[in-house]
């Protein structure tokens, strides 16, 4: 149904969207480790309203009609591209979620507006048809374009590459085929997004699904072959512009952050693990005179730990790699948030200026060797922070504490307990604990998170 | 031109495209702030107003040929108002088709061209198809058939006379709101007043296509 008004949660500006009103709930998936067991993955619904009496906990649960999906990353229909000048369509609603099964390849289509605690499967792509029509598989970030939802995927249905992006229609959600015309190098996927006022978008780097779905193979690992390039490409002309190698041993670039500003060109990736001395990184993409380029903006180091804490892919190394594997910008371009799925740390970094981050505020929950505590958990939890999201007006963080069930199982060997906690962010720096926010999944693992209304991550915007 | 009435509604239905974003100015204030750059708005309403002149110019041209070509037709009065009918039944039932056609990067000829696309999707012209074929003929150039068939033969100059009014007062609307609110109200405004236009003009084709088959 058409509306008489915009969508009241788009926004011209990240500048505007910003002072949205604090979101009432948050969507989180959550997946099986064990699909042996026949239970399904879920799309679950956590109350954030603090005035309700059931904030803090899971108010609505929505499970898949199949099993092993391993739900991960998810997104909406519509968001604020819907007022681009060049295709406006202001009118529709933000009300679709847009759900892959990594693993399945199952697109799931849910509606959560008319109640969203509780959310309807209103139609499933069939991992034949996305294969079909668009040649690809494991379907992974989705983004709300101008002109249409954009699906990255890690690969080609018999589990080889090359990924790339799949479009769907913003109405009928019907798969329209592949977005490249010209991919030029490009045959490692992940991660997509853009800087919309300059038709230019950006990819990044994880494997294959052949490369990844038995766990990090430590040959392919060891010998740099998990992505470690970023590529431009022409967002109107669909073509591949330029590849950017960060070094092949900064394996694995996943997160792209581009400034919220559509009128700035620069953005921030985040690397998983160098295989020189374990430590983690986030690049600086920008442009120059002379086109694309990047640079190392932030290295957080392994840090030395007893063996005998160690798993046993880790004994070797007699350390924990901080494993970035999330990082989210701020609407105003501010503040970058990065996970440290190893060590266990969520840190605060002022990016103002951003060739030269600041350290602002980190705060520490599980980790492979610390362990650190939770107050509401009444000791060590384990896990740690991984998927992050941040609130509209940057001042609540929210994450979820698992990676990908085959990878899991590598760093925590005992299981991973699925949680989602809180921080409280200042947006002027700091960043704290809420002690009484801690939501637990028994036998199943939390994964991404979206915020009603949008967050960080879920809108792209054509005006500064 | 004995009245002034048509006329009025040709240079109403100019304004009013011209206040509709999709038609062009808010584009025009997206490129100047992507630049920062009151000049940059400027310039870029030239050629969306072009490419609306174009669409608009078209039809006008069609609906005088066909008036001129069979004018003593009966099915011109109906065979149009059908199309109007239809055509904003279309815009009811998909009320978001439009071209996905260029981005934020956009040269000033692919500027008019991508107005033209916006402007003929919509069914701008169409919609000047009632008012058309009811204006009074300047003297001495009807002929006894059309008089028979109730339905006036617009003139070359009134046909582009039609398209310049419209086309004026599309550009002079949508030159005041750019300017407004690149200057002063600011974009925040969007949220608010942006009424769903797509529905009122669906509900305006099917109205015309009403009425030019009662008259």
């Amino acid at each position: 149904m058409a509306l008489w008004k915009p969508d009241q949660t788009f926004y011209p500006s990240p500048r505007m969207a910003m002072h949205a009103p604090p979101e009432k709930h948050a969507f989180v998936v959550a997946f099986n480790p064990t699909p042996a067991n026949g239970k399904h993955d879920a799309l679950t619904v956590i109350d954030l309203d603090p005035k309700s009496r059931t904030y803090g906990t899971i108010v609505g649960r929505t499970e898949m009609p199949g099993v092993g999906d391993e739900l991960h990353h998810f997104g909406w229909n519509a968001c604020s591209a819907a007022l681009c000048p060049y295709a406006p369509h202001p009118h529709i609603e933000r009300r679709y979620f847009i759900v892959p099964g990594l693993r399945s390849s199952r697109v799931h289509i849910i509606d959560v507006k008319p109640d969203p605690r509780a959310p309807k499967i209103v139609r499933v792509i069939e991992p034949e048809e996305l294969a079909e029509r668009s040649g690809y598989s494991r379907p992974h970030t989705i983004h709300c374009g101008p002109d249409a939802i954009y699906m990255s995927a890690l690969g080609a249905p018999n589990g080889d590459g090359p990924g790339g992006i799949a479009l769907l229609d913003h109405e009928s959600f019907d798969v329209l085929g592949r977005w490249e015309v010209d991919r030029g190098p490009q045959f490692l996927a992940y991660d997509f997004w853009w800087h919309l006022g300059h038709d230019v978008a950006i990819t990044s780097e994880w494997g294959t699904p052949n490369m990844i779905e038995n766990g990090v193979a430590p040959d392919l690992l060891l010998n740099n072959r998990y992505g470690h390039s970023i590529h431009v490409w022409d967002l109107r002309r669909r073509r591949h512009l330029q590849s950017i190698d960060l070094g092949p041993e900064n394996q694995m670039a996943l997160e792209l952050r581009p400034a919220h500003d559509p009128t700035r060109t620069y953005g921030f990736v985040g690397v998983v693990i160098s295989t020189k001395d374990l430590s983690a990184s986030v690049w600086l993409w920008h442009r120059g005179d002379n086109g694309w380029s990047v640079r190392k903006v932030i290295e957080i180091p392994a840090e030395p730990a007893d063996e005998s804490l160690l798993p046993p892919a880790l004994k070797p190394f007699k350390a924990v790699p901080p494993i970035i594997t999330d990082i989210n910008l701020s609407l105003d371009d501010r503040m970058l948030y990065i996970s440290c799925w190893g060590t266990g740390d969520m840190l605060q970094y002022d990016v103002s200026d951003p060739f030269h981050p600041r350290l602002t505020g980190s705060v520490r929950i599980g980790g492979i060797v610390a362990r650190a505590p939770h107050p509401k958990a009444g000791g060590p939890v384990n896990g740690a922070p991984q998927m992050l999201e941040l609130s509209r007006d940057g001042r609540r963080v929210y994450v979820s504490n698992s990676l990908y069930s085959a990878w899991d199982a590598q760093f925590y060997p005992d299981g991973i307990k699925g949680w989602v906690a809180k921080l409280d962010a200042n947006p002027n720096g700091g960043l704290t604990l809420d002690p009484d926010f801690f939501v637990t999944y028994e036998g199943e693992r939390p994964h991404q998170i979206h915020l009603e209304g949008g967050d960080a991550s879920s809108d792209s915007y054509c005006y500064p | 031109m004995t009245s002034v009435w048509p006329w009025f509604a040709v240079a109403m239905l100019g304004a009013y495209h011209g206040i509709d974003p999709s038609m062009g100015w808010l584009f025009a204030v997206a490129l100047g702030l992507q630049e920062r750059s009151r000049a940059k708005v400027v310039e870029s309403l030239l050629p969306i107003a072009l490419g609306h002149l174009i669409s608009i110019g078209l039809v006008v041209a069609m609906i005088a040929w066909a008036a001129g070509f069979a004018a003593a037709a009966p099915w011109l009065r109906p065979g149009g108002a059908a199309i109007l009918i239809l055509f904003g039944i279309f815009r009811f039932v998909r009320p978001r088709a439009h071209p996905r056609w260029v981005a934020m990067q956009v040269t000033m000829p692919e500027l008019t061209l991508w107005s033209f696309l916006m402007a003929s999707a919509h069914g701008a012209g169409l919609m000047l198809f009632p008012i058309l074929i009811d204006m009074p003929m300047p003297a001495g150039t009807a002929h006894h058939h059309m008089i028979a068939s109730g339905i006036s033969h617009p003139s070359l100059m009134q046909g582009i006379a039609v398209v310049c009014v419209h086309t004026g007062a599309m550009l002079l609307v949508m030159g005041i709101v750019a300017i407004l609110v690149y200057e002063w109200v600011g974009l925040a405004i969007l949220r608010s007043a942006w009424v769903n236009l797509e529905t009122i003009w669906a509900g305006a084709l099917v109205a015309a296509g009403l009425l030019a088959f009662a008259i």
